[in-house]
């Protein structure tokens, strides 16, 4: 098997029996290493769904789903993947270093490698102050930065992410989009990312598949050509604007079945 | 960002001190005046003669001054003074009720702990543990006695088997606490165990447990006085002369006569179910606070 696609999506349809509701329909999609994926479209278009089923979270109808070469239940099982959810679900009783060390205590780490580790995690996410603080002691923003730093503290090769800023005001995100880049070039971890909102995607992504719903498919990939290093400028560059553009195009086409063809007419006009 | 993390942390340490003051302050001065209103209550009652509820005299309602100097003296001649008594028939008591509660504590969590893992198990346990409460304890406590009591090694010969009914009656609010405090995990915190692969057994440990404390706890305040009784009662059938049961037993053959001793036996008992109550309180503070996986 080939190891150079980290995520191979292939037919993947999933079918919630309740209400017999197509969540997502024929999704191929493979994600190479240090890829930054995002999904993107409206609510109901599956994007969460996909993510979970990468994760082995939710089981696809048909279809199959690889990470590193293994079915997505044997990558879980090797804890292959760490995932960031929108709240970010840390354990009120432990404090930040103790939350950041769930992972590590679960796969058997020995208390001093545990806490070499958690010290180089607390650096990385810049929170260096706050290893013993609990949860409740830390803003939004901080506490996402903490579950940020649980899920890649066992250095997965794939770091999942279903909106992880989702629930922060602008400010704090956009703080975060850069800590995540400096983060995600320090490791060279692959991403999948989803979000709903297009500039958060285009500023931080390789590549952004926009999905449409009902049922939930791929309405087209854009290939995010801007330079490797982004900063606050990146925000301000004509370039960012077009492929914003492109993105919203992809998007407002939501609802309407596009035909093989003209997706790829609009795939070419995005290169 | 930082700034406001900090400021959550750096509580004033004198603020507490004072706050606790201020506290035992409203403790005492809520308890002198229900003494007050008592002893009002008693006046105007008296005084104006009325009958309803209850007429009331000193052996209904016996002086404050009467029970507290009933403490004092001895209750029969040629013995020491009744607290001395009444110290020592609690501390019996209090073992009854401590190893009552123990166990009562355990295979209350116990039993929570497989019936999260079973719902076939909750339906079919759960009504018979519920009837198993709504058994008057005084029905079966002569039953428990006979079993128990024989079983057991000489040093827990007799209060043993009281230990057993007060833990008849600590068992069941740990039970249902337990079982709602392991089910109260989040479910989004669950998804991220699984993304974990962990094991039921580590999600329990690292999990549901910490979760569950909180619930664990009200329950062990509310078995920290339901002991406290069910060691009491316990010892009527046994026919004990050693714990508060046997002095309640003793003083209520006395009661026309002498009301103030049972009514003294009375707080004694009271301030007993009082110690473990704050006890309990106590260790939820030290243990609820700070991360439950640091104590064991």
């Amino acid at each position: 098997m080939s190891t150079d696609v980290v995520v191979k999506i292939e037919k993947v349809t999933k079918v919630f029996p309740r209400g017999n509701v197509i969540a997502l329909q024929d999704i191929d999609l493979a994600l190479v290493p240090g890829e930054f994926v995002s999904l993107i479209g409206p609510s109901g278009c599956g994007k969460s769904t996909l993510l979970r089923i990468v994760g082995d979270l939710i089981e696809p109808t048909s279809g199959t789903v690889t990470v590193n070469g293994k079915p997505a239940r044997r990558a879980r099982l090797d804890h292959d993947y760490g995932i960031v959810f929108q709240d970010a679900v840390l354990f009120d009783w432990r404090t930040v270093s103790k939350n950041i060390a769930v992972p590590l205590e679960l796969l058997g780490w020995s208390r001093e490698k545990r806490k070499q580790r958690v010290e180089e995690m607390l650096e990385l996410v810049e929170l260096a102050g706050f290893a013993d603080h609990h949860p409740w002691q830390l803003s939004g923003g901080m506490q996402q930065r903490v579950s940020i730093a649980r899920a890649l503290a066992f250095e997965p090769a794939l770091l999942l992410m279903d909106e992880p800023f989702g629930a922060l005001d602008e400010m704090t995100r956009e703080r975060l989009n850069l800590e995540l880049l400096s983060i995600w070039q320090q490791l060279g971890s692959t991403v999948v990312f989803v979000t709903h909102s297009i500039s958060e995607a285009v500023f931080l992504s390789t590549r952004v598949v926009v999905m449409s719903p009902r049922p939930g498919r791929i309405a087209g990939i854009v290939d995010i050509d801007l330079p490797a290093q982004r900063s606050v400028e990146t925000r301000e560059d004509p370039r960012y604007f077009e492929l914003v553009t492109q993105v919203r195009e992809l998007l407002r086409k939501r609802g309407e079945h596009l035909l093989p063809e003209e997706e790829a007419q609009l795939l070419e006009t995005a290169e | 960002m930082s700034a406001v993390a900090i400021g959550v942390t750096k509580r004033g340490r004198g603020g507490g001190i004072g706050r606790a003051a201020r506290r035992s302050a409203a403790v005492v001065l809520l308890l002198l005046a229900l003494v007050g209103f008592y002893e009002l209550y008693r006046w105007v009652w008296s005084s104006a003669g009325f009958t309803w509820p209850f007429v009331v005299d000193s052996t209904s309602m016996p002086h404050m001054w009467t029970i507290l100097k009933a403490f004092g003296q001895p209750a029969q001649v040629n013995q020491p003074p009744l607290i001395t008594i009444l110290f020592h028939k609690s501390l019996f008591t209090a073992k009854e009720a401590i190893v009552g509660f123990g166990l009562g504590a355990i295979v209350g969590f116990g039993l929570g702990v497989i019936l999260v893992h079973s719902r076939l198990l909750q339906r079919g346990f759960l009504p018979y543990i519920v009837a198993s409460q709504t058994i008057p304890i005084l029905a079966i406590a002569p039953m428990v006695v006979i079993w128990v009591n024989p079983r057991l090694p000489g040093p827990f010969q007799g209060w043993g088997s009281v230990a057993v009914i007060a833990a008849f009656l600590t068992f069941f609010p740990v039970t249902i606490n337990t079982l709602r405090g392991l089910q109260s995990a989040d479910p989004r915190a669950l998804e991220l165990m699984r993304t974990y692969a962990a094991s039921r057994w580590t999600i329990l440990w690292k999990l549901r447990v910490p979760t569950s404390m909180p619930y664990v706890f009200s329950a062990l305040k509310l078995a920290a006085t339901a002991c406290v009784v069910g060691a009491i009662i316990g010892e009527l059938p046994s026919g004990l002369q050693d714990g508060l049961g046997g002095a309640i037993l003793n003083f209520n053959q006395y009661y026309s006569i002498e009301p103030q001793e049972l009514w003294a036996t009375n707080i004694a008992a009271a301030l007993l179910g009082i110690v473990f109550f704050v006890t309990i309180v106590i260790a939820e503070k030290l243990i609820v606070r700070r991360a439950p996986e640091n104590v064991g």
